[in-house]
């Protein structure tokens, strides 16, 4: 009887023991582990995902791949010191693009254009010229931007391209600098510089709200951003150019 | 032994062997629980692979891989939630032809549980962002972001909590400063909050009110600002909070080798973690839980 006593209590402990810890749950954090793992070609393809992403693929694909122009041979942002193939493009292509809409809706044409020399983030290779090379010379989503520029404004943007070093793209204006990198003479839009004028500078959203540096943007008031992304007037100056044969040309020099 | 003994103790047997069992069942508590968090950041439309000539990320990334991955740690544990920490948008063509429809599809079919918003998901506007909502299965969880006065009224909410074997997690989203980023025209009449307050104010609420026992931040505010100390980040952000425990973060494309353990408000350790970009990589971090009596006194073991 003792015996049997002893088991029922052994029981009853349990069970108490048993109870209290169901009501004191495992929910106090004692372990965290942390680790990464790479999405690499050891993992394999999910069928049903791969399948579900196939039609997009081929209709960006057969878009992106569409044969637009034709460049006869490769052109970079690093053939030339104080203008480039790739910048002249790129500077042309928003001045050609841009100004005339531009135009159209305020009777004023663009003066110039002014881009970054950072902002260009491909070659385009000698060959095919496609929508996708258009992505890949401008991926970013930026917007072409009309700024007016009083005339010392512009004379602070003409101090900073001799200055910065780098070819930062233009169109629509011409620097000559002399030996001792002298501003010898400066056109704008066919015509000497004047600096009592105002100007209106065709440029990217980015490049307005400061971006590279380019502080001559400062305290503009005078901004309308079009609804055009960089990237589309590539394209269309793509389309409207059977082949590009832009060069580096005379517009930054020195002599 | 007699018989009647022998009776007596079998039926003590069965008695405890029955307590017993049905105490086991209803309390799976005596073993340690795992759940385990996956997260990506900044994806940025990549759903390919990159192209086997990529300079830097050749062959890396890919949305069909990704699935098999998350797939595989979902079948080991089922206790897995799926996190993304913003700019989800933006990137590849993908985004341009189609306006991120099939960046939400895709996240739904990998059971995506929720996403925080980052400032590239406004880009093409609110009510772009709004016409992708009916493609996401996930929560758009959003802390510091009021959309009250905008067409994406109702379709984020601050936090969202989830129950899995047991535990409660408490989910909160909180964004990056959006004027200066974004276009005002693109956000319209999003508010943006102090992130600091509001999410001291959602942790409290989530551990007080909804008594959660794990709580985890997603962030797109960015890393670490050192250079710009008033710019919120994420590892000031653990450092002024005390209850989140994980800030899976976004926005600055920071790849940590690994999750960084920093000290919050009452020099608990906390988690923060970002893995770069592209979906290159997913996030892992697995929190084990036991009886508060197996805890006592031996703190939270972190191995990263």
């Amino acid at each position: 009887m003792t015996r049997l006593l002893k088991i029922q209590l052994f029981v009853l402990f349990i069970t108490i023991g048993c109870f209290h810890s169901c009501k004191e749950q495992a929910n106090q954090l004692s372990q965290i582990a942390g680790s990464q793992v790479p999405v690499d070609s050891s993992l394999a393809e999910v069928d049903s995902i791969e399948s579900f992403i196939a039609p997009y693929r081929k209709r960006v694909n057969e878009v992106m791949d569409m044969p637009l122009s034709y460049a006869p041979r490769t052109l970079t942002k690093g053939d030339g010191e104080l203008n480039t193939s790739a910048g002249n493009l790129l500077a042309d292509a928003i001045l050609e693009q841009a100004s005339p809409i531009y135009e159209s809706r305020t009777g004023t044409p663009v003066d110039f254009v002014i881009f970054n020399h950072g902002g260009i983030r491909s070659i385009i290779s000698k060959g095919q010229v496609t929508t996708r090379t258009a992505y890949q010379v401008m991926p970013f989503e930026n917007r072409i931007a009309i700024v007016e520029m009083p005339g010392n404004a512009v004379l602070g943007l003409v101090r900073f391209l001799k200055k910065s070093g780098r070819a930062h793209p233009i169109a629509g204006m011409q620097i000559i600098l002399d030996k001792e990198d002298s501003i010898q003479s400066v056109i704008i839009n066919g015509e000497p510089f004047d600096e009592n004028r105002t100007y209106l500078a065709a440029t990217s959203d980015y490049l307005v709200q400061g971006g590279d540096d380019m502080g001559f943007f400062k305290n503009r008031s005078n901004v309308e951003v079009m609804e055009y992304l960089v990237r589309n007037a590539l394209i269309d100056y793509f389309k409207s150019h059977d082949t590009l044969r832009n060069t580096v040309d005379e517009r930054f020099i020195r002599r | 032994m007699d018989r009647r003994t022998f009776l007596q103790n079998s039926m003590a047997s069965a008695a405890y062997l029955g307590i017993a069992g049905a105490g086991l069942q209803s309390c799976s508590t005596q073993g340690t629980k795992q759940i385990t968090i996956l997260h990506t950041n900044d994806v940025h439309s990549h759903i390919d692979p990159f192209p086997s000539d990529h300079s830097r990320y050749a062959n890396l990334g890919g949305l069909a891989r990704r699935a098999d991955l998350v797939h595989q740690i979902r079948e080991e544990n089922p206790n897995t939630l799926l996190f993304d920490a913003g700019d989800i948008f933006q990137g590849t063509p993908y985004f341009n032809f189609y306006g991120g429809e099939l960046e939400f599809k895709l996240m739904s079919k990998l059971n995506y549980d929720a996403a925080t918003i980052g400032n590239h998901d406004f880009d093409n506007g609110i009510d772009g962002l709004l016409a992708q909502v009916p493609h996401a299965t996930f929560k758009l969880l959003s802390a510091n972001y009021d959309f009250t006065n905008t067409v994406m009224n109702g379709f984020v909410n601050p936090y969202h909590t989830y129950y899995l074997d047991g535990i409660k997690i408490g989910v909160y989203g909180i964004g990056i400063a959006l004027d200066g980023l974004v276009l005002q025209k693109l956000y319209k009449e999003t508010v943006y909050h102090n992130p600091y307050e509001i999410a001291l104010d959602t942790e409290r609420k989530l551990k007080e009110e909804e008594n959660c026992d794990l709580i985890i931040c997603l962030s797109h505010l960015g890393y670490d600002y050192e250079n710009n100390p008033n710019r919120p980040d994420d590892v000031t952000l653990a450092t002024k909070t005390q209850h989140t425990q994980l800030i899976i973060g976004g926005h600055t494309h920071t790849f940590l080798e690994k999750p960084d353990v920093r000290l919050n408000k009452i020099g608990e350790e906390v988690l923060v973690n970002q893995v770069g970009c592209y979906g290159l990589n997913l996030g892992r971090i697995d929190f084990y839980f036991d009886s508060a009596k197996k805890v006592a006194g031996k703190g939270v073991s972190i191995q990263v």
